[in-house]
């Protein structure tokens, strides 16, 4: 099943009389299940393109087509609406909430989708059982490791039941063996959840782990291949 | 929709995470709904003080006075020419259709004797209308009657402080004071009336027929004069046309030609009152408006901490937002937010108002009534002030781009 599919989508910043074409007519698909790296430089427009997937921009030009729904022309509460239900996001900063506990971080989508208070506590709790995070529910970010961190969102991510992550450079701020044990944990969502996983990345062994690479250059998809394990 | 007893926790917590700036931002709403309770109770307290002494008196009354005196030019002021007869109270009583209700009135002062006791007090010569006119039960034994008024008896009703001053704790029913050495039978004791608006005792008085204080007590100067005469007026409506009434009739009665003064004065007690009434009221809302200006200054208090608060945590506001927040939700947080400081602070100037109330009325010794109306009001009042101040930075907030919020440092 086609799961994302853009035609011809631009983007086109305007600063002044300055264009700039951050995205030139870029069609790609994506099936459910995929694990895919995208890379490439800095402004090669790889960011734009994973912000108008996760529906936290719209294309200037060309659809997006999600689940088969053109979202490209939804409104601002309609594409939150998806990106609490459908899409889980992975920052690499983390981007969890400060001083509030893990628990509570990961029960914050479900504050959103009107799950009582009741549900919304075992979820959390599972989730985070999920992550291999079990007896650290009342710790603050600030109390836990990069790694631990970075599973905390990624729990966050999945709580809603989320079928696609879209991870920023996930790895970024990570040492290579907690980096390693954040890819794993994507590697095992995708292979024994079927959850379909993009992320960007600038590192070729972080790209090794997934089995499709699309690297940008200047707005453009340069090649689109499949790779490593698959 | 977002679940708002979470919300209002989540507001709870941030408020706690900046404990200083949320109390200062509080102080402003608890000066203002303070202030508010306090001012409307004082304005509140004028106004029963002034609508007591208004029943205290009678309501409905008029008051008619004798003329002024004129001697070579020199005019001499209201009640200086003895005018006024028996027979005009009579008069107004059957002719004046607005009229319900008359008593002449003959009063002075007198040495009132009982057994050891002595005892200075006025002595007001009246006829049975005056308990129904000044609205004054008795408290004991009866009144005297039209008859005692006809043939001059010699009984009296007397007041709560002449018993007092006479009798201490025994009966007075029945016992024979001296008047001015003529002995007279008290009949009745009258209830406890309090001050007069011009902060007189009402109670230390002596009742007597009319009839009686003319002939046995202070002689006049000529047959039948009376002082003054009060009347009551059917109704707060029929007081203009009383007043008319009488005016129309005296000026008859005492031959006063069309270009000539009137050798009298009608007054509206009742009227004059309300106008102290009204103004005791416009002081009430000048003092609550005044009050008001502080809740509102509170108000853009919390709007200003508000603003600070959403640039603050434009990250967190983005996190929100990327994980699914709609616009609404990110609004109602921030509004809550806005209305859990303002109504905190809400509370704790209703608690402040109602102290400092107390405390103005120990100190500077006015009545201030604390009413719950008021409480509601303001605790209402603050809550919007909440929303209203919240709203624009919740409005603000709402309106980030989740991309840039996300970036912000």
């Amino acid at each position: 099943m086609t799961l994302i599919e853009t035609r011809e989508i631009s983007k086109i910043y305007r600063t002044g009389s300055v264009e700039l074409n951050a995205l030139m007519n870029v069609s790609a698909s994506i099936e459910a299940g995929e694990f895919v790296a995208v890379m490439g430089p800095s402004g090669s427009g790889k960011s734009t393109f994973m912000n108008i997937l996760g529906c936290l921009d719209t294309p200037s030009s060309g659809q997006y087509f999600l689940e088969g729904n053109d979202v490209g022309n939804f409104d601002r509460d309609e594409r939150a609406q998806i990106r609490n239900k459908k899409i889980g996001f992975v920052f690499q900063g983390f981007n969890l909430l400060p001083r509030t506990s893990a628990l509570e971080n990961v029960e914050l989508p479900m504050l959103y989708n009107g799950l009582p208070s009741r549900d919304r506590r075992g979820r959390a709790a599972e989730a985070l059982k999920n992550v291999g995070l079990s007896g650290r529910e009342d710790s603050h970010p600030g109390q836990l490791s990069g790694g631990q961190q970075q599973r905390v969102a990624i729990a966050r991510a999945l709580v809603n039941n989320a079928t696609i992550i879209l991870a920023d450079e996930p790895t970024g701020n990570l040492d290579t063996k907690t980096s390693a044990e954040v890819m794993e944990l994507f590697t095992r969502l995708n292979t024994e959840s079927h959850i379909t996983i993009i992320l960007v990345t600038h590192e070729q062994d972080i790209a090794a782990y997934s089995r499709r690479i699309i690297r940008f250059l200047d707005g453009r998809i340069i090649s689109d291949e499949q790779s490593g394990r698959s | 929709m977002i679940d708002i007893p979470t919300t209002v926790r989540i507001s709870f917590k941030a408020l706690k995470r900046n404990k200083m700036r949320s109390a200062l931002t509080m102080l402003g709403i608890i000066i203002g709904v303070g202030a508010v309770i306090a001012m409307i109770a004082v304005g509140a307290g004028a106004r029963e003080k002034i609508a007591s002494q208004i029943s205290s008196m009678g309501s409905n009354l008029i008051m008619v006075l004798p003329g002024a005196t004129t001697a070579g030019g020199v005019r001499m002021g209201s009640g200086t020419q003895p005018t006024l007869t028996l027979n005009d109270a009579e008069a107004i009583q059957k002719e004046c259709p607005a009229v319900s209700e008359v008593a002449p009135i003959l009063n002075g002062v007198a040495q009132v004797v009982h057994g050891s006791q002595n005892w200075a007090t006025g002595v007001i010569g009246t006829t049975p209308g005056m308990l129904t006119v000044r609205e004054w039960p008795l408290d004991s034994g009866r009144s005297f009657t039209q008859q005692d008024v006809r043939n001059a008896t010699k009984v009296c009703l007397i007041g709560k402080t002449v018993v007092d001053n006479l009798f201490g704790d025994d009966d007075p029913i029945g016992k024979v004071v001296r008047i001015k050495k003529v002995p007279f039978t008290v009949i009745g004791v009258l209830s406890v009336k309090g001050q007069s608006p011009q902060g007189q005792d009402q109670d230390d008085a002596i009742h007597v027929p009319v009839t009686t204080a003319q002939k046995k007590l202070f002689g006049t100067a000529f047959p039948g004069m009376v002082r003054t005469i009060m009347v009551k007026a059917g109704s707060t409506g029929d007081l203009a046309s009383a007043e008319k009434q009488i005016i129309e009739l005296l000026r008859q009665r005492h031959h006063i030609g069309q270009k000539q003064e009137n050798d009298f004065t009608v007054r509206n007690l009742t009227q004059a009152m309300q106008t102290a009434e009204q103004s005791a009221n416009v002081m009430g809302l000048l003092l609550g408006s005044i009050a008001s200006v502080s809740l509102l200054v509170g108000g853009i208090g919390i709007m200003n901490i508000m603003l600070v608060s959403v640039t603050e945590r434009t990250r967190e506001i983005g996190i929100r937002m990327a994980i699914g927040a709609k616009t609404w939700d990110i609004r109602l947080q921030f509004i809550i937010e806005a209305m859990t400081l303002s109504l905190i602070g809400g509370i704790a100037g209703i608690i402040a108002g109602i102290s400092s109330s107390k405390l103005i009325s120990m100190f500077a010794g006015w009545t201030t009534i604390v009413s719950p109306f008021s409480i509601l009001l303001a605790f209402g009042f603050s809550g919007l002030v909440g929303i209203f101040f919240g709203f624009y930075p919740a409005y603000k907030a709402s309106l980030l781009d989740p991309i840039e919020a996300l970036r912000y440092e």
